[in-house]
């Protein structure tokens, strides 16, 4: 008995829809994000994470309206990511009803930002996001930190910058493969056990889950305390429950809801 | 219709404590205030908190809100939620200097440890399965074991989950002052009740169903 290992859905929000594509391209419309949020919280989803990935700068409030809706019905942790770059997009999410905001490529360009952001709102606030690609594989794997999607490199070690961003005040990493994002063949094991056997903070597996065994190797093989998984849920291949009753039925501690 | 202060020093997300006070008591009015009439008006007085310790003790003081905070503590239904219910005990080693604690309010008798600097064996805080430490902050849904009969728990399943996000944990001195108890490596104090107060380390207004319930409850707790 204790700490349960958390299931989290991903919405990633364009325009004010979610969205799913495979390694962002073949975008499919996935729904409204507050009715789709409600199901989640329903099915009983630990925690519900919006990925703000609108392109334009004249629809970067819709989020924030997205937010609002949601935390005045569904009563569980709600994260925010997606091109937060200053304190005042921080204090704007959590304003809006965000528990945490999550930090990407700010955190990249600008690492004392993470440290600003935790100084002011606390760790708990503060997800710094990671998206890790393998650069050596063999005895010894490596991995880098990535920006822009994937698509470039920043010559980071990935283990050691989760380390200091958890020294920096990051109080939850979310860890993506990029490698494996978009290809449901599960996630990097190898990269999110090293990265959860390295830092003493919480870490969120995300990134290739296409099955819910993928969901049990993320805990069992991974070590990851959260996993976080969009199109298993979006397009009704499996709920939420089921995802619970799996880990459940393979000894992992969750949250079991009526 | 009960009015129901969420009481405001510029630390914490009290939105949510307000919004989830909203979903449970349509009728009540439920307002967020640093003033301190309003909070001598109020029916019920919760005290929300996130962050470190140093700065909300710091805000409560320099805001003069202390005394008002403490007559609502002594005679009103009173509802300290995270860093409210540590605050309410003697000090807190969070972001004291030298092995200095910070002094809180002491209303009830005991500390705000690490959780690493509660027991004294090395073992305590590894995970068996993983042979690391278990992440701190302690982040997610835990088990309350509730150790004493109270209106707040009327509908709650003893061991039911709620939201937890700290680093540091309660350890009571005084056991009658302990309604709930949760493990983490370690047991800390994770509900704490006497005559008018009732006191969390999790989040209510994220605990979903079990949460609401007891946010419920407080609305109609007669004391």
């Amino acid at each position: 008995m204790g700490l349960a290992k958390r299931i989290i859905p991903c919405l990633d929000v364009r325009d004010g829809r979610v969205v799913k594509g495979v390694q962002f391209v073949d975008i499919r419309d996935a729904g409204n994000p507050v009715e789709v949020a409600a199901r989640y919280d329903e099915q009983g989803a630990d925690e519900i994470t919006f990925l703000d990935i609108t392109a334009s700068s004249d629809n970067r409030d819709t989020i924030l309206h997205v937010v609002e809706e949601v935390a005045s019905t569904v009563f569980i942790p709600l994260t925010v990511g997606g091109g937060i770059r200053v304190l005042d997009d921080v204090r704007r999410m959590l304003n809006a009803g965000a528990d945490k905001v999550g930090i990407n490529t700010a955190a990249v360009f600008n690492p004392e930002f993470v440290k600003q952001a935790s100084g002011h709102f606390g760790s708990q606030a503060i997800v710094v996001s990671i998206d890790a690609r393998q650069v050596e594989a063999g005895d010894k794997p490596r991995w880098e930190i990535f920006t822009h999607g994937g698509r470039r490199g920043t010559g980071l070690d990935a283990l050691q910058w989760a380390k200091k961003m958890a020294d920096y005040g990051a109080g939850e990493i979310l860890l993506t493969s990029m490698d494996r994002d978009g290809t449901r063949d599960g996630f990097d094991l190898a990269l999110t056990r090293a990265v959860c056997d390295t830092v003493d903070v919480p870490v969120i597996a995300s990134g290739g889950v296409g099955n819910l065994d993928h969901l049990v190797d993320g805990v069992s093989k991974g070590h990851a305390d959260a996993v976080l998984a969009a199109s298993i849920f979006h397009f009704g291949d499996y709920t939420v429950q089921q995802a619970k009753q799996k880990m459940h039925d393979a000894g992992i501690e969750v949250r079991i809801t009526e | 219709m009960t009015s129901i202060i969420v009481v405001d020093f510029g630390m914490g997300n009290l939105r949510s404590v307000a919004k989830a006070f909203e979903h449970v008591a349509p009728g009540a009015d439920v307002m967020i205030s640093a003033d301190v009439s309003d909070i001598r008006a109020a029916d019920r007085v919760v005290l929300p908190g996130q962050g470190a310790i140093g700065g909300y003790i710091k805000a409560l003081y320099d805001t003069d809100l202390e005394p008002a905070v403490l007559d609502a503590a002594a005679n009103k239904p009173f509802l300290g939620i995270c860093l409210g219910q540590q605050v309410l005990y003697e000090s807190s080693d969070e972001h004291g200097e030298e092995g200095e604690s910070v002094k809180t309010l002491g209303l009830f008798k005991g500390h705000a440890k690490h959780f690493t600097d509660v027991s004294s064996d090395p073992q305590a805080m590894i995970n068996p399965q993983t042979g690391h430490q278990y992440p701190i902050p302690h982040m997610g849904w835990n088990q309350v074991k509730q150790t004493m009969k109270h209106p707040l728990w009327q509908g709650i399943a003893d061991m039911a989950r709620f939201y937890f996000v700290h680093s540091y944990c309660l350890q009571s001195e005084n056991e009658a002052d302990v309604a709930g108890v949760t493990e983490y490596g370690v047991n800390f104090t994770s509900a704490t009740a006497r005559d008018n107060i009732f006191a969390v380390q999790f989040h209510p207004e994220k605990s979903q169903h079990d949460g609401l319930k007891l946010l419920e409850n407080f609305v109609n707790w007669k004391i």
